[in-house]
């Protein structure tokens, strides 16, 4: 166990370095100066010099990038360029929106996966098992952001039973974030939901075929023990690396739709940051969302190991 | 044998729009250039089948423009992907364990790290938007699928008799990757290229709803929904078009998908004869 410890440890570390020098490659040398990138044409060279010094921009690109990454270690993200104010205020600020928000799409997405994919598997081929693998067909080929704008349209337009955008913050009340937050995270969850059904049920399967499970029918075990008590914790695998993998989708397609709902969330805030030229804020914020698709694919890597006691040796 | 009913429907969803696209190379109802105000926001009636928008564009027109745009952007994309990920893939299962092995599939999970959407922002914010660094964003993306794709189905073949035959042979891996690994998976690939392909389609929908994707005159189906955002209390019809053309568009092409891979696996070909 501690072996598949150090060595996840390791390839967690060596992935944020390779990432972060990613990023840095991208925002900070491809652009040749960004200074003169982030003031647009109509620039003087005065301004352009006193951003670069602002900026730090006057020192290596080794220095610079060993600044950055140690700022973002200890929490120091910078300054925005376009807001005056410390980026990681911004985040913190930013953060209370999108993180309940994917964890709202990933809890309606599990909720809604889980049964529906066990009742697919376990009446393979019956009616409702065609009717939840067409409806799961369907939900993957809606882009959530025109699912979004329907939602809109029936529930905040038709029915007034939701706003249609906007948030008002936590200090209104939990119930109220939550309503605010209800769907934008019904649209994000569609999608995951129905890829997670499908993959819940396809595992359900491959396990359902093997001879221990026939060993536990033969025992005259009920169907639904034998699926809860023996298949499910085996089909999970599978299922728990699709959660890890929709973690970075919702992060991604909160973008989106927080465009759509006009949630003041890290996804606006790095979108107006692109329309602003502030790369400061884009560099930082995009290295958090990566940060974040890491480490959960991390956990979910010690989460196997939990599960399925095979791999803690095997390393 | 039978043709699977998915596999036709899923066929003729995507020849559908596939057509829909190559007509709009050479005509289509209305020009989409010009606005033309006095005929903006018509109901759908016998001179504009699917009628107009509110700048008075053939809503029809701008639907096959878009396809075009879609397909090429998610076509291009999908050739990026698989011209670099499978010699990757491949490369990497003939000099399996070696460093360069561990080396691609480390860069790999770390591509996966970066959600094309992320990729596609890093991009823009340096080049600017439009609709190449859409199919960049979005075949960098693509890559490290292909060539995790053809690396496990090529170590499996490695390990089979006819391969071995070949190295007795005295062929060189280079070599056998080609001539006998590659036909192997080219099944295979045509699946995941389909899968491949309307997420694709997805992204790039996305990319031009949020504006980093086509940029305007040229019409996109994204595009066409984030102009509609504004008019959806009073024209919701603008809204629901260019949707039902992504839903219907991503649906014919999963389906052809499914349809493909139990169609050429012989293993589900057995089990279902």
């Amino acid at each position: 166990m501690l072996h598949y410890l150090l060595s996840r440890i390791i390839s967690l570390l060596l992935s944020l370095a390779v990432a972060s020098l990613v990023i840095f490659f991208v925002i900070e040398i491809i652009p040749g100066d960004p200074a003169s990138f982030m003031l647009g044409l109509n620039a003087s060279p005065e301004t352009i010099a006193s951003l670069k010094a602002e900026l730090g921009l006057d020192q290596t690109p080794l220095i610079r990038y060993f600044d950055w990454v140690s700022g973002l270690v200890v929490g120091d993200f910078g300054i925005s360029y376009t807001y005056k104010v410390p980026i990681s205020e911004l985040v913190v600020d930013r953060i209370q929106v999108s993180l309940p928000l994917a964890l709202y799409a990933l809890l309606l997405s599990t909720a809604i996966a889980f049964p529906v994919g066990l009742i697919a598997a376990s009446k393979r081929g019956g009616t409702a098992d065609f009717g939840i693998m067409g409806f799961t067909q369907l939900g993957i080929a809606v882009p959530n952001f025109w699912f979004a704008m329907l939602l809109v349209l029936f529930f905040a337009i038709n029915l007034r039973w939701f706003s249609a955008g906007g948030f008002s913050g936590w200090d209104a009340g939990f119930w109220y974030g939550i309503k605010s937050l209800t769907l934008p995270a019904i649209a994000l969850a569609l999608t995951q939901a129905s890829i997670l059904a499908r993959v819940m049920r396809s595992a359900l399967i491959d396990t359902l075929s093997q001879d221990y499970i026939r060993t536990a029918r033969a025992k005259g075990l009920s169907q639904r023990r034998v699926l809860i008590k023996h298949a499910l914790r085996n089909a999970m695998i599978p299922v728990l690396t699709i959660l890890g993998l929709q973690f970075s989708f919702l992060l991604a397609g909160a973008i989106i739709i927080e465009n759509v709902f006009f949630l003041p969330g890290l996804g606006r805030l790095i979108f107006q940051a692109i329309i602003q030229r502030d790369l400061i804020v884009v560099e930082s914020v995009v290295m958090l969302m990566v940060f974040a698709v890491i480490v959960v694919n991390f956990l979910v890597d010690l989460t196997y190991a939990m599960v399925d006691p095979r791999l803690r040796r095997s390393g | 044998m039978r043709i699977p009913t998915q596999l036709l429907f899923g066929a003729f969803l995507s020849i559908f729009f596939l057509v829909l696209a190559l007509v709009s190379l050479i005509w289509t109802p209305y020009p989409v250039e010009v606005l033309n105000i006095s005929e903006k926001l018509k109901s759908p009636e016998w001179k504009y089948i699917l009628g107009t928008d509110h700048f008075g564009r053939d809503i029809l027109s701008m639907i096959m423009i878009g396809a075009r745009t879609s397909i090429s952007v998610a076509l291009v994309a999908v050739g990026i992907g698989m011209l670099v990920g499978v010699p990757l893939g491949l490369a990497a299962a003939a000099n399996r364990r070696s460093i360069f092995d561990d080396l691609i599939m480390r860069s790999n999970d770390l591509v996966f790290a970066f959600p094309s959407l992320v990729i596609a922002i890093l991009i823009t914010a340096v080049f600017g938007p439009s609709a190449f660094n859409a199919i960049l964003a979005i075949g960098i993306f693509n890559i490290p699928v292909f060539a995790r794709v053809s690396r496990g189905a090529a170590l499996s073949l490695w390990t089979l008799e006819f391969i071995m035959a070949a190295r007795v042979a005295g062929k060189g891996k280079t070599r056998i990757s080609v001539e006998h690994i590659l036909p192997n998976i080219i099944n295979l690939l045509l699946v995941q290229g389909t899968i491949q392909f309307s997420l694709g389609i997805l992204a790039e929908a996305g990319l031009s709803y949020i504006g980093l994707g086509a940029q305007p005159p040229t019409p996109s189906w994204g595009r066409m929904l984030a102009d509609a955002q504004t008019l959806i209390y009073t024209n919701p019809r603008l809204a629901f078009i260019p949707g039902l053309a992504i839903v219907a568009m991503v649906l014919g092409l999963n389906m052809l998908g499914d349809g493909l891979r139990d169609y050429l696996d012989p293993r589900l070909r057995k089990v279902r004869q």
